[in-house]
């Protein structure tokens, strides 16, 4: 069963297509990324299907609710984390849970025992009574899951979870993402500019310029780059490549001062190479395809700059904030 | 249930966050004091040379608007938290929680209008500084009168921070309406000998009839009664009644339209 199904999507701003043709279908308890370069129309997807911005045309139905039509029972059954903050930073981490408990309906009698499941999740049990203006980026970002979780969300919608955190705090978003998935049987729709990250989906979508332009698994669509990169080191270059193409029937090239060929499936290949070449080679190295390649090759971007001008954008937001 | 659990939820953060913010009740204290204190006073003063008619109290005459008029900039400058929601992000969460529109906007009226209804409760109760008695009826339907004045004031404030993109775009126009709102409801100045032009254009602003509402119960046994009030009472309680309605209507639509 798909817990979201989308259908020619599209919303238009003026004259500015933010969303030109998505369609989509994710299944329960997937984790669904969400891949693209800035000005895609990711967050502008989240939100439509969120019921925040209405489409301009097309369809969607998330948990079983059409999101124009249904909205109330779209928003209950959904939990997000909007890529800017959404916290009251004047309230404590307790009562920012509670007010959304209450939002949600959550029985009171059980407000109490789900707020502490929540904090526990993402380790800020001791911080519930601090105000949340004392948090610091990471432990913000943490609340919000744990705020987004709640009311029990069916799909939890991430934009952006990670960005601007470091490596280790990134590292435990993941983890409680992984868990929640077995705990909570939930299904996960996110958005991420580290293609390291995108590894840690079931699949990608990569959108660009509001349409899709491909949607598999992160290994199915390494696939489309190509086979994997071999790389010879060789005394006697020339000779070592005349062997290859003999035996193996491959063409390699050389640059400057190694070989490279492209096989199929590069660890299998690798031994029977280094048995027909014993002695004549000093190193062989191998490199799979990344999402960073699959990236490049669709959008004609590379993404690891966009995740630079996200961090720069980031920031800047951030001092303008704290200059009020 | 839902709904009224909505309006109790965003009511009880405004309040939270009020009581949070020591400056913000410092100045919901001081203003009050200070109007009182140096308009009333001042003012008082300088129109004693006046030919004044026998038995004209100026600063009698002032109590009420002075409520009036602290109650007023409470009430529409306490819907600026939409705007701040707005820029600070907390808006968005709000706007996506499966809760009708509506009852957030009635929440945050309610939420306005108790930190007003605290404000007047305080100049309330110097009533007997300024030499004025009141009995317990007379301060709950003063009370009363008084939350259905707070209640659409802030609607009105909720109707305008809908639009308003920055807080300076919601003061300047909150300033373009509250001042002449304020100006030409007679709190300062009493309607009667007026040029009619001026008559006129108090005549219309819905707030002269809460003023006037206020001195018609306050001085409902006044001798000097007749001196300070303008309209009967059902006049005024039937305006202030229709200026709710409008202003309450006028401020969930706008919310309600929110992106
Ligand atoms: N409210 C709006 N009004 C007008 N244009 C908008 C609005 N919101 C988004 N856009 C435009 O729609 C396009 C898509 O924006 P969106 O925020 O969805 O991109 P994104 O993929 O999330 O980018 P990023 O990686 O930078 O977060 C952009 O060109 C943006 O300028
Ligand atoms: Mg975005």
């Amino acid at each position: 069963m798909n817990i979201i199904t989308v259908a020619k999507l599209q919303k238009k701003y003026k004259s500015l297509t933010a969303v030109e043709d998505v369609t989509l279908e994710v299944g329960e308890k997937e984790i669904f990324g969400f891949l693209g370069p800035n000005g895609a129309g990711k967050s502008t997807t989240i939100k439509i299907l969120a019921t925040l911005v209405k489409p301009t045309s097309g369809t969607a139905f998330v948990g079983g609710f059409e999101i124009v039509r249904q909205p109330h029972l779209v928003r209950q059954s959904i939990g997000l984390v909007f890529q800017e903050t959404t916290l009251d930073e004047r309230l404590t981490a307790g009562e920012n849970l509670y007010f959304h408990g209450m939002l949600y309906n959550l029985e009171r009698s059980a407000m109490a025992g789900r707020m502490a499941e929540v904090l526990a999740m993402v380790e800020l049990t001791d911080r519930k009574n601090a105000l949340v203006k004392t948090f610091s980026g990471g432990m913000k970002r943490r609340l919000e899951i744990a705020r987004g979780l709640i009311h029990y969300p069916r799909v939890l919608f991430l934009d952006e979870p990670t960005i601007g955190l470091d490596p280790q705090t990134r590292n435990r978003i993941w983890d409680y993402i992984h868990h929640l998935r077995l705990r909570e049987n939930i299904t996960i729709f996110m958005t991420t500019h580290y293609m390291d990250e995108a590894e840690n989906c079931d699949r990608i979508a990569i959108i660009d310029h509001g349409s899709i332009v491909a949607l598999d698994t992160p290994a199915n669509l390494k696939k489309m780059v190509g086979g994997d990169l071999i790389t010879l080191l060789a005394p006697n270059r020339s000779e070592v490549k005349r062997i290859i193409q003999e035996t193996f029937g491959l063409a390699a090239v050389e640059s400057e001062e190694q070989l490279q060929l492209e096989v199929e499936s590069g660890e299998s290949f690798i031994p029977s190479l280094a048995g027909r070449l014993n002695g004549l080679i000093s190193s062989i190295s191998l490199r799979k395809p990344t999402l960073d390649d699959v990236f490049i090759k669709l959008t004609g971007r590379d993404i690891r700059e966009e995740a630079a001008d996200n961090w720069g954008m980031m920031r800047a937001h951030m001092r303008g904030r704290n200059r009020k | 249930m839902r709904v009224s659990k909505a309006i109790y939820t965003i009511w009880l953060r405004d309040v939270i966050r009020f009581y949070r913010e020591k400056p913000r009740i410092l100045g919901m204290l001081g203003q009050p004091l200070l109007y009182l204190l140096i308009i009333g006073n001042g003012l008082s003063y300088s129109f004693r040379m006046a030919a004044a008619p026998q038995g004209f109290n100026y600063l009698e005459f002032m109590y009420p608007g002075i409520i009036g008029m602290s109650v007023l900039f409470t009430s529409v400058f306490s819907a600026i938290s939409i705007v701040w929601d707005r820029e600070f992000g907390f808006l968005k969460e709000v706007l996506v929680a499966p809760v009708p529109r509506w009852s957030v906007a009635i929440g945050k009226a309610l939420g306005g209008s108790t930190i007003a209804m605290l404000q007047a409760a305080i100049l309330l109760l110097l009533a007997p500084v300024i030499g004025i008695k009141l009995g317990p009826l007379t301060v709950l339907k003063l009370l009363a009168v008084l939350f259905l004045i707070a209640f659409s004031l802030t609607s009105l404030g909720i109707t305008v921070a809908s639009r308003m993109e920055t807080m300076e775009g919601f003061q300047m126009v909150m300033n373009f309406l509250v001042l002449p709102l304020f100006f030409l409801s007679g709190a300062m100045f009493p309607m009667k000998g007026m040029p009619p032009w001026l008559e006129t254009l108090m005549r219309l602003d819905p707030l002269t009839y809460g003023v006037d509402a206020l001195r018609n119960i306050m001085f409902a046994t006044s001798p000097a009664r007749e001196l300070l009030v303008q309209f009967p009472l059902s006049t005024d309680l039937a305006v202030v009644a229709a200026m709710s309605l409008v202003f309450i209507t006028a401020g969930t639509m706008a919310f309600s339209k929110v992106e």
